[in-house]
C-alpha cells in the first residue's frame, strides 16, 4: 500500500481505534473489580465533554506545548505506519514526550512538577529498551525501515524473544499503567493528584487524551511488527499484549521511581542485551 | 449533543463533615452501586471536574478552600450539596465555628438530603445535576454565539 | 598559502599586541577587528577546493624548525619551573621525559629531511577552522563584555590581568589554526603543547588556591598526553622515516598501529576522557570564556580531531575497540554524573566530556559511517555547547549564582537569554536538531560494527535527556509571575550570543548542505564511501523542523480562549500568588526542586568507576598496540 495512504489512514482511524481500546480497558478493569463499568464509547464522551469545557490554565503558553505534543505524536505514528526509519520514529516520539513534559513544567504547580519529573524518569526508564528493540530488529532484518521490517520473512519474535519481553515491560511504562503509573494515572486520584496532567483542562486535556490514543495505536502497531509475517497473528498478539498490560495494571500497586527505573534498566540489560549478545554470537 | 451528560467528573470535597456522607459517596464507586456506569469519575483535581460535590457544613478553614476550588473548576460547573450539614448546617447549624451550609459561600444547584445521605439519593442528585449542567451548557453556547 | 598562514599568524600577533594594550578602547578595537578578520578568513578558506594545493612556505623550513625548538625549550623550562615551584614532581618528571625524547629525536640524523609538506588542508581541516574562527571569534568578542563585568562588578578581588587574558586567548586561537592545518607531526606537537600551556595559564587566571590546583592537574594530565605524543613521533619516524600525519594514516597497520595508539592516548588526555576527566571538571573555576573556548568548543576538540583523523588506522583492531570503549564508558558515566549536580557549569562540563566520549566512540569504531557521525557531532556540539556556556556566564553575572535551581523563571526575567539557552539545549538533545541526527548516525555506525557497544549509547542518551529537560523545565517554569528588573547585557555579549544562536540554528537547518559540501567528501576521500542522511530522512527532518517551528508561532494567539487560574494546591491557595495557607494558619510559599537522584547516583562513586574503567581500557589498548 502507498505509504502516504497508510499514514493518512492512521491519522484518521487511530483516534477511533485508540478510544475503543481505552474504553475496552476501562470496561475490562471494571469487570475485574466485579463492577459493570462504563460503556465502551465512554472515552469519546469524555473527550467530547472536555472539548466543550472552559479552558483554565495557570499560564496560557502551557497549552501550546500540549498542542505540539499532539502534533508530534500524530507525526510519529504517521511516520511509523508510512514505513519510515524506526530510529527517527523513536526520536520523534521522544521529542513529543519532551514537549508534554515541558508543558507540565510551564504549568508551575507542585503536582504537575512532580508529574513532569517522574515522566522524565519514565522516559529515561523505557528509552533504552525502545532503542534496543529497534536495534534488535535491525540486526535481524538488516534494515531500520519499518516497511522493510514488516516484509521480513519469518516471525521476528522467534529471533528476538528477550527483546520482545523487554519491550512488553517497557510498554507497561509507556502506557502509564501500574506498577509504573508514576506520572499520571487514570484511576482515582492518588498522592500526586493528576500528576503531569493536573493543570490542564478543557480542550488541552482532550488533546492529551487523544494523543495518548494515537500513541497506543502506534505502540500496538510496533507489537504487530514482531509478528508481521503472519498478519492475523500480529493483530491477535497486539490485542493480547494490551490485555496483558491491563491485567498487570489491575494486579499491581504503584512502584517508587527508584524501583521503576532500576527494574526497567535491569530488564533492558539482561533480557534485551542478552538477546542481542546471543544474536551477535550466532552470526 | 453527546458529551456533558455522559461524562460527569466529580470533585469530592469534605468541608467539615463527620465523614458519614463521604463514606456513602465513596460507596457509590463500589461494585454494588458502580456509578462509573454513567461515566462518573472521581477526580481529585478541580480543573478536571464538572461537578463539585461538597459534604459537611462550612467552617472558617473550609471557606477559603471552597472558594479556591470553586474558582478552579472550569465552566460549566454544578455544585451538589450532599447531606443535611452541607444543605443548611444540619445539627451543627448553631455552633460558633459553623457559618452555615455550602450555599452561604457558593451557589448550590442540587441539594441531596439525608444524614447520612444514602448512595441512591446521591446518585439521584448527580443525575439531577447533569440536567442542570445541560442547561448551563446551552446557556454557555448561546453566550458564545454573538461573539 | 597566504590565507592559511594568515589564519595562524594574525591571531598570534594580535595576542602579542594585546599583551601591551592596557586601555579598554584599543583593546576593543583590536579584538573586534581581529575577530572579524578571523571569521572572514575561515569562511574564505572554506570556499576553497580541497585538499588545498599549498605553495611554498615563505620562510625556510630549517628556520621555522629552529624557532619551534627554541620556543619549545622555553616552554619546557617554564613548565619545569612551575612544577618545581609547586612541588609537583610528576610535572617535572613528565616534562623532563618529554624533553629527553624530543631531544634524542632532534639529534637523530635526517630528521629534518624526512619532513614532507608541513601543512595539509582538507575538508576536515576546513570544518575545524570554521569552528575555530566563528565560535572562537565569537567567544573572544563575548569575553570583552564579560571580563569587563567580571573585574568591575562580580569579582573585584581578582587582580585585573585582562591584557594577559586576551593575549593568551588570541595566541590560543592562532595555535588551534596551526594545529588543524599541520601535517608535520613535530609541528602538530608544537601547537599541541602550546594549547596545553594556554590551558594551564588560563585555568590559573584567577590565581586562587583552587585555580592553581586545577591548573596544575590539567597540566599533569596533558603533559602525560604530550609524552605519549612525543613517543609516537619517535616510534613512527624510526619505522617509517616520515613525519607526515597523512603518511601515518595511509601506512599499513604493522607500521602505524603503535604510533596511532600513542596518539590516541594523547587525544584522550586532551579530550578529558576517562580516566582523565577530572581536569576538565576542575577547569570550570576559570572565567566562562575560557570554559567555552578551551574546554568545550576548541581545545578539547583537538583531541577528538586527532582520534578521528587516525580512525582509518585503528578501525577493526583491538586498539580501536579499546578506544571506543573508553569513549563509551565516558559517555555513559558522564551523562549519569550530569544528573547529580545542580551547578550549571559542572553539568555543562560533564555533558562536554560525555559528548566527546561519543565522538571518541565513533573514532574508535572508525568505519566510514562512524567518522561521518563523529564529524557531525563535533560541529553541533561545538556550536551548541559554546552557546550554553556563554549564556550561563551571562546568567551567572546577573543572578550571582551558578545553581540551576536559582534559574527558575528565567524566561520571564531574562527572556532573550533564556530563549537562547533553550535553543542551545534543544540543539543538544531534541530532534530534529543536530545532536539528535548525530546520535542517530552514531547509533547506526555502532550497530553495524559492534552491536554490543550500543549499550553505552542507549543508556547514556536516556540519561542526557533527563538532565537537559529538567534544566529546560526550570527555565520555563514561572512561580513568581511578577517581573523583576534585570540589567541588560553588554553589546559585546549580546552580539556574540545572537551570532552563536543563529549559528546553532543554521547549523541544524543547513546540515545537509554541510554534510554534502564538507563531511561526505572528506569521509569518501578517506574510505571510498560516506555515511549520509538520505533524501527521505532529510524530508522527514524538515517536516519535523516545520512542526517544531509552530511552537513559537502559536504564541501569536496570545492565549485567546484561555482563562487564567491558580495552580492546584489542595485549595489552600492565597489567590494570585505562589503562597498557600499551611497548617496552623501559617503562610508558606511553594518551592519546586529538581530531582538530582542523590540516593541512587553518587558523583564520587561514578568518577571512581570511570577512572578505574578508563585506566584498564587504556592499559589494554597500549598492550594490544605493542602485540
Amino acid at each position: 500500500m502507498n505509504p502516504w495512504l497508510q499514514a493518512i489512514l492512521y491519522v484518521v482511524a487511530a483516534p477511533v481505534v485508540g478510544g475503543l481500546l481505552a474504553g475496552w480497558d476501562r470496561r475490562v478493569s471494571a469487570r475485574m473489580q466485579s463492577r459493570r463499568g462504563p460503556p465502551i464509547l465512554q472515552p469519546f464522551y469524555d473527550v467530547l465533554k472536555l472539548w466543550q469545557k472552559q479552558n483554565l490554565a495557570v499560564c496560557f503558553s502551557q497549552n501550546y506545548y500540549v498542542l505540539l505534543f499532539l502534533l508530534l505524536v500524530i507525526f510519529t505514528g504517521a511516520l511509523f505506519f508510512a514505513g519510515a526509519d524506526l530510529l527517527l520514529v523513536i526520536f520523534a516520539l521522544t521529542t513529543a514526550s519532551i514537549f508534554f513534559v515541558l508543558g507540565a513544567y510551564k504549568a508551575s504547580s507542585p503536582y504537575s512538577f512532580i508529574g513532569a519529573e517522574r515522566e522524565l524518569i519514565q522516559i529515561m526508564a523505557y528509552e533504552p529498551m525502545v532503542l534496543l528493540t529497534a536495534i534488535g530488529m535491525y540486526i535481524t532484518t538488516k534494515t531500520f525501515y519499518v516497511h522493510g521490517i514488516a516484509s521480513h520473512h519469518g516471525l521476528l519474535v522467534l529471533a528476538l524473544p528477550g527483546v520482545f519481553l523487554g519491550f512488553v515491560f517497557a510498554l507497561e511504562i509507556k502506557f502509564r499503567k501500574s506498577p509504573f503509573d508514576l506520572s499520571c494515572s487514570h484511576h482515582a486520584h492518588q498522592e500526586l493528584v493528576r500528576g503531569i496532567t493536573t493543570e490542564f483542562s478543557g480542550r488541552t486535556l482532550a488533546m492529551i487524551e487523544v494523543a495518548h490514543w494515537y500513541e497506543s495505536v502506534f505502540l500496538l502497531g510496533w507489537v504487530y511488527l514482531f509478528f508481521a509475517s503472519s498478519p492475523v497473528l500480529g493483530v491477535v498478539m497486539a490485542l493480547v499484549v494490551y490485555a496483558f498490560v491491563v491485567l498487570v495494571d489491575n494486579v499491581f500497586a504503584r512502584l517508587k521511581w527508584q524501583a521503576a527505573l532500576g527494574s526497567a534498566w535491569a530488564v533492558t540489560a539482561v533480557l534485551g542485551f542478552g538477546n542481542i549478545m546471543v544474536l551477535s554470537l550466532l552470526r | 449533543m453527546y458529551g456533558p451528560k455522559q461524562s460527569p467528573w466529580i470533585l469530592h470535597y469534605d468541608a467539615s463533615s463527620c465523614n458519614g456522607c463521604d463514606i456513602e459517596t465513596l460507596a457509590c464507586l463500589t461494585p454494588i452501586f458502580d456509578v462509573e456506569r454513567i461515566g462518573v469519575l472521581n477526580t481529585g483535581n478541580p480543573k478536571h471536574a464538572d461537578i463539585f460535590l461538597v459534604t459537611g457544613a462550612v467552617n472558617e478553614q473550609s471557606k477559603g478552600v471552597i472558594l479556591n476550588l470553586y474558582r478552579q473548576l472550569p465552566d460549566p460547573k454544578v455544585v451538589v450539596a450532599v447531606g443535611a450539614c452541607a444543605a443548611s448546617g444540619g445539627i451543627f447549624r448553631d455552633c460558633y465555628n459553623i457559618s452555615g451550609g455550602v450555599d452561604s459561600i457558593v451557589p448550590v444547584d442540587v441539594y441531596v438530603p439525608g444524614c447520612a445521605a444514602r448512595p441512591e439519593a446521591i446518585i439521584d442528585g448527580v443525575v439531577k445535576a447533569l440536567a442542570v449542567m445541560e442547561e448551563k451548557y446551552k446557556q454557555m453556547q448561546l453566550q458564545k454565539e454573538p461573539a | 598559502m597566504t590565507l592559511v598562514l594568515a589564519l595562524v599568524l594574525v591571531p598570534l600577533l594580535a595576542g602579542l599586541v594585546l599583551l601591551c594594550l592596557r586601555a579598554e578602547l584599543p583593546r576593543r578595537i583590536t579584538v573586534v577587528t581581529v575577530t572579524a578578520a578571523v571569521c572572514a578568513g575561515s569562511i574564505a578558506l572554506a570556499c576553497q577546493p580541497a585538499p588545498m594545493v599549498l605553495g611554498e612556505l615563505p620562510v625556510s623550513r630549517h628556520g621555522i624548525h629552529l624557532g619551534m625548538m627554541a620556543a619549545e625549550a622555553l616552554m619546557g623550562l617554564y613548565i619545569l619551573w612551575v612544577g618545581a615551584r609547586a612541588r609537583q614532581y610528576l610535572i617535572v618528571a613528565l616534562m623532563l621525559a618529554q624533553a629527553a625524547v624530543m631531544g634524542w629525536f632532534a639529534c637523530l640524523p635526517g630528521a629534518e629531511a624526512a619532513a614532507g609538506q608541513a601543512l595539509f588542508v582538507d575538508k576536515f581541516s576546513m570544518i575545524m577552522a570554521l569552528i575555530n574562527g566563528i565560535v572562537g571569534g565569537g567567544i573572544c568578542l563575548y569575553a570583552l563584555g564579560y571580563m569587563r563585568e567580571y573585574h568591575t562588578e562580580a569579582h573585584r578581588d581578582i587582580p585585573d590581568r585582562r591584557p594577559f587574558f586576551f593575549a593568551v586567548m588570541f595566541i590560543f586561537v592562532g595555535t588551534m589554526f596551526g594545529l588543524v592545518f599541520a601535517d608535520d607531526l613535530t609541528w602538530l606537537f608544537f601547537f599541541w603543547e602550546i594549547t596545553t600551556l594556554c590551558s594551564f595559564l588560563l585555568i590559573g587566571y584567577t590565581q586562587t588556591g583552587e585555580a592553581r590546583k586545577n591548573a596544575l592537574r590539567a597540566l599533569v594530565m596533558n603533559l602525560a598526553g604530550g609524552l605519549t605524543f612525543a613517543l609516537a613521533i619517535v616510534w613512527f619516524y624510526r619505522d617509517a622515516h616520515s613525519l607526515s600525519l597523512q603518511t601515518l594514516i595511509h601506512s599499513g597497520r604493522a607500521v602505524a598501529l603503535l604510533p596511532a595508539a600513542l596518539l590516541c592516548f594523547a587525544g584522550i588526555t586532551k579530550a578529558a576522557q576517562c580516566p582523565f576527566s577530572s581536569w576538565l571538571l576542575g577547569a570550570m573555576v576559570a572565567p566562562t570564556p575560557v570554559s567555552a573556548l578551551l574546554h568545550s568548543s576548541t581545545m578539547v576538540k583537538a583531541g577528538v580531531y586527532l582520534i578521528l583523523r587516525l580512525a582509518p588506522v585503528i578501525t577493526g583492531t583491538t586498539v580501536g575497540l579499546m578506544v571506543a570503549l573508553v569513549g563509551g564508558v565516558t559517555f555513559l558515566l558522564g551523562s549519569l554524573a550530569a544528573i547529580t549536580t545542580p551547578e550549571a557549569k559542572r553539568v555543562l562540563a560533564y555533558s562536554t566530556v560525555a559528548n566527546l566520549g561519543l565522538v571518541v566512540l565513533c573514532g574508535g569504531i572508525g568505519t566510514y559511517e562512524a567518522v561521518w557521525a563523529g564529524v557531525l557531532l563535533i560541529i553541533f556540539h561545538a556550536v551548541a555547547k559554546c552557546l550554553l556556556f556563554l549564556c550561563v556566564g551571562v546568567v551567572e553575572h546577573k543572578l550571582h549564582s551558578r545553581n540551576i535551581e536559582d534559574m527558575s523563571g528565567l524566561i520571564l526575567y531574562m527572556p532573550r537569554v533564556a530563549v537562547m539557552m533553550l535553543i542551545g539545549m534543544a540543539g543538544m538533545s531534541l530532534a530534529p536538531f543536530g545532536m539528535l541526527i548525530s546520535k542517530w548516525a552514531a547509533l547506526r555506525a555502532v550497530v553495524d560494527a559492534y552491536p554490543m557497544l550500543s549499550f553505552f549509547i542507549v543508556f547514556g542518551s536516556s540519561a542526557t535527556l533527563f538532565f537537559w529537560v529538567k534544566w529546560m523545565g526550570k527555565l520555563v517554569e514561572v512561580v513568581q509571575p511578577q517581573r523583576r528588573v534585570v540589567k541588560e547585557i553588554s553589546l559585546d555579549e549580546s552580539v556574540a550570543l545572537y551570532v552563536l544562536s543563529l549559528a546553532t540554528f543554521l547549523a541544524c537547518l543547513l546540515f545537509p548542505l554541510l554534510s554534502k559540501r564538507f563531511i561526505e567528501p572528506y569521509v569518501a576521500g578517506v574510505y571510498g564511501q560516506s555515511g549520509f542522511l538520505g533524501h527521505g530522512n532529510t524530508i522527514i527532518m524538515v517536516i519535523m523542523m516545520v512542526l517544531v517551528m509552530l511552537f513559537p508561532l502559536s504564541f501569536l494567539s496570545r492565549g485567546r480562549g484561555v482563562t487564567l487560574a491558580d495552580p492546584y494546591l489542595g485549595g489552600a491557595n492565597i489567590q494570585g500568588s505562589p503562597r498557600f495557607t499551611g497548617s496552623g494558619g501559617t503562610i508558606e510559599t511553594m518551592t519546586m526542586h529538581n530531582y538530582y537522584m542523590g540516593g541512587v547516583l553518587n558523583e564520587v562513586w561514578l568518577s571512581r568507576v570511570a577512572v578505574a574503567g578508563g585506566a584498564v581500557m587504556l592499559a589494554l589498548m597500549l598492550i594490544f598496540a605493542t602485540l
